[in-house]
């Protein structure tokens, strides 16, 4: 089996160490005999996003993403289409997208900014972003139900955004903040999901000490490619486990100023 | 009269905390008498004849001020010095309080001041600085800072407010460093490297300042030397670079040693031994370089004082454990952490590594970083004997080991730095060396432990 993985503008979406969700799919697949290869998207070229099996789509600070945001609405020759219409396409198409922070901002329909301009996004998610007066930061603990059967129900995490993300028409959050703020530190969601496409405000990276996360992903992208159901093979993860606990113990733990 | 009493009741706590082992002391004491006087720093700080000089920026403020240090010592200088990353307002009004007389007087003419980048308004508001040295801008606990282009943004408003009697030294190979250099009253300096030999190989990863601070183009580099300092020009607006007034015309990297520099200044050339390891020291050793010559000090001085640093508190350190060595290097970030890799692995001598991660507010509360730095080079056989892991997220840091490819097989975590450190210790033989790569707390913490074990001088007295 053979996973393509898409890493979009790893040189311009890369801060706060997300290129480990990419780093955790690709050995999490080479560990079960999944042949993977990971392809760089960055601005100015176009792609048809439904050759990819998985997305990935990090955060960035302000600067960056109004440049990712003017190059997702610019032309793709290729498809004759808009490259954030090629990503939805996608979407539509079943393909897994991983978007975190920034990368999550521009699935939605819009982010308003501080200075109150507004960021056209993809319109993969129901929802919106609106910057919010105070920053968003710190450990996050996450109820989910997507993990019924992994050692640990939950997600954990570091946030650190002043966008406000709402969801609407019930679109299905990730799970709910236990601790954290998660989306806009009001309704509790974190994190939105339609069809294959995923959206958090989680650092830490994510996906290394949530590898049930990883595995989830894993699974659906091989199922859309193979068709069949896939059980994918268990892994030792006693030190994923290990952090996943003490990041989720340091959470329920650490001294908090009020804000 | 309020000062006074500020003084006073500062100089008292300080007293106790020592007394009685009760930490450092090194930002409470200035805390109680800002709250007692708003103005004890700009008050103290007036009585000073020869005025500050404040080093700050993401790397080096530590290793530059002990660099200053030294060479004020050998001019007879001897001046107020904020100490161990005391470097906020309350840590920086703590070491005035130490050098005061109980009349609320300086007691030296000069200090030597190391600043947070975020507290340098706060601070520069206080504190009129006669020289301002700028060193670098990566990436640095951002859960604290918000983002790099808002730090930036501080330090402009800093700087703006300096009149033209100050000076400030920029690191021109840094595009947000030399971009500060823009529309200041003050008189403006740049120091840079201009040796094409220590140029790398490959093209750094991180979006640090991939940007025209100008118009916002890519920038086009010549020449990288780590991270995103080089040579850099903006194919759209022709913002580049600027010459450096102060560089290193060559440079020779001995190991973890030392390296030979020689220096150009619009005075003179010299050439100087700096006892230290990695470029970045040589960036450090010409921002010193620069502030010393602005204070009118003389070259061979400021030869004898910088050949005189062996190492900065915790910035590679070594200590001596019954007949094991234990080489100490502070990790912060992801490219200090890459740079204090590269230097330990150039020997190719397979090594003994402890690492210890805290998440406190000082070493940030964020441990994303480490996927960041670049572990996979550790994964290659035969580099890394051993590792132990440590620290508050040892689990965190153990993952991220296991998928840059280490051989989890040779890994220890446990999660007590004291029985970690001990262990550790007992895998290595006499006459080999430990190496220790601690961030900020877990660094206090086990240098306290030593010091318990009757090896290391508490930072205090040194």
């Amino acid at each position: 089996m053979f996973l393509r993985i898409c890493h979009l503008y790893p040189d311009l979406m890369n801060i706060y160490g997300d290129r480990g969700n990419v780093i955790a799919l690709q050995k999490r697949s080479q560990w079960r005999g999944i042949e993977t290869e990971v392809i760089q998207a960055t601005v100015g070229r176009s792609y048809d996003f439904r050759q990819f099996d998985i997305v990935f789509f990090g955060g960035a600070q302000d600067k960056e993403q109004k440049l990712v945001c003017a190059d997702l609405q610019s032309a793709s020759q290729e498809l004759q289409t808009r490259q954030g219409d090629s990503l939805r396409m996608a979407v539509e198409d079943g393909a897994v997208v991983l978007g975190i922070c920034g990368g999550y901002q521009l699935l939605g329909e819009y982010f308003r900014t501080g200075e109150g301009e507004v960021l056209p996004g993809l319109g993969i998610f129901d929802a919106y972003t609106v910057a919010g007066n105070r920053r968003m930061i710190g450990d996050v603990v996450v109820e989910s139900p997507f993990f019924p059967g992994a050692p640990q129900k939950t997600l954990v995490g570091f946030e650190n955004h002043s966008g406000q993300t709402f969801l609407r028409n019930g679109l299905q959050p990730i799970g709910r903040a236990v601790i954290g703020n998660g989306n806009n530190g009001q309704d509790r969601f974190e994190g939105a999901v339609y069809k294959n496409a995923f959206g958090s405000y989680l650092h830490g990276s994510l996906l290394p000490k949530n590898p049930w996360f990883a595995d989830l992903l894993i699974e659906r992208a091989l199922e859309r490619k193979y068709g069949d159901k896939v059980e994918l093979a268990s892994l030792e993860d006693d030190l994923e486990i290990l952090a996943h606990d003490s990041a989720s113990k340091r959470a329920a733990t650490r001294p908090r100023l009020a804000t | 009269m309020r000062l006074l009493l500020a003084v006073w009741m500062g100089k008292l706590y300080m007293h106790l905390a020592r007394a009685f082992h009760m930490g450092g002391g090194t930002s409470f004491p200035g805390i109680l008498a800002r709250k007692i006087e708003p103005a004890t720093l700009r008050k103290l700080s007036l009585r000073l004849k020869q005025g500050a000089v404040m080093v700050t920026g993401t790397n080096g403020k530590t290793t530059t001020n002990k660099m200053l240090n030294n060479i004020l010592k050998q001019v007879g200088i001897s001046p107020i010095y904020n100490l161990s990353g005391a470097n906020l307002p309350g840590g920086v009004t703590t070491a005035f309080l130490d050098h005061a007389t109980l009349m609320g007087r300086p007691k030296s003419d000069l200090a030597l001041l190391e600043i947070d980048e975020a507290a340098m308004p706060r601070v520069a508001a206080d504190v009129v600085p006669r020289v301002v040295i700028v060193t670098n801008f990566f990436r640095d606990q951002l859960d604290r800072y918000g983002e790099l282009d808002h730090t930036v943004a501080l330090i402009r408003s800093a700087l703006a407010t300096l009149p033209a009697s100050s000076t400030v030294l920029l690191n021109a190979d840094d595009p947000l460093v030399s971009s500060l250099g823009k529309d200041l009253a003050a008189q403006v300096i740049y120091f840079g490297l201009e040796d094409a030999r220590q140029e790398a190989g490959e093209k750094f990863q991180t979006a640090d300042a991939k940007f025209c601070t100008n118009c916002g183009a890519e920038y086009s580099y010549s020449a990288v030397y780590y991270g995103h300092l080089g040579k850099y020009r903006c194919p759209r607006c022709g913002n580049a670079r600027p010459d450096p007034q102060i560089y290193a015309s060559s440079i020779e990297i001995e190991g973890m040693q030392r390296s030979r520099i020689h220096v150009v200044t619009p005075q003179k050339q010299f050439s100087l031994t700096l006892n230290l390891p990695a470029l970045y020291n040589v960036y450090n050793a010409l921002a010193a370089v620069g502030a010393a010559l602005s204070l009118g000090i003389e070259v061979e001085a400021i030869r004898k004082g910088i050949e005189s640093v062996s190492s900065a508190f915790g910035r590679m350190e070594k200590i001596s454990i019954e007949g094991k060595e234990v080489v100490m290097a502070l990790v912060k970030n992801p490219t200090g952490f890459n740079e204090v890799l590269h230097t330990l692995l150039s020997d190719k001598q397979p090594k003994k590594l402890m690492i210890l991660i805290n998440d406190n507010p000082a070493d940030g509360e964020d441990v994303s970083w480490l996927w960041d730095v670049d572990f996979e080079m550790l994964a290659e056989p035969g580099i890394v004997e051993s590792t132990v892991v440590s620290g508050i997220r040892a689990g965190d840091m153990a993952v991220r080991l296991k998928y840059a490819g280490a051989d989890v097989g040779r890994l220890r975590i446990d999660g007590d730095f004291k029985s970690a450190f001990r262990s550790a210790l007992a895998g290595v033989n006499p006459g080999e060396t430990l190496y220790v790569l601690p961030t900020y707390t877990a660094m206090l913490d086990l240098r306290k432990f030593i010091h318990k074990m009757g090896y290391v001088k508490n930072f205090w007295e040194e």
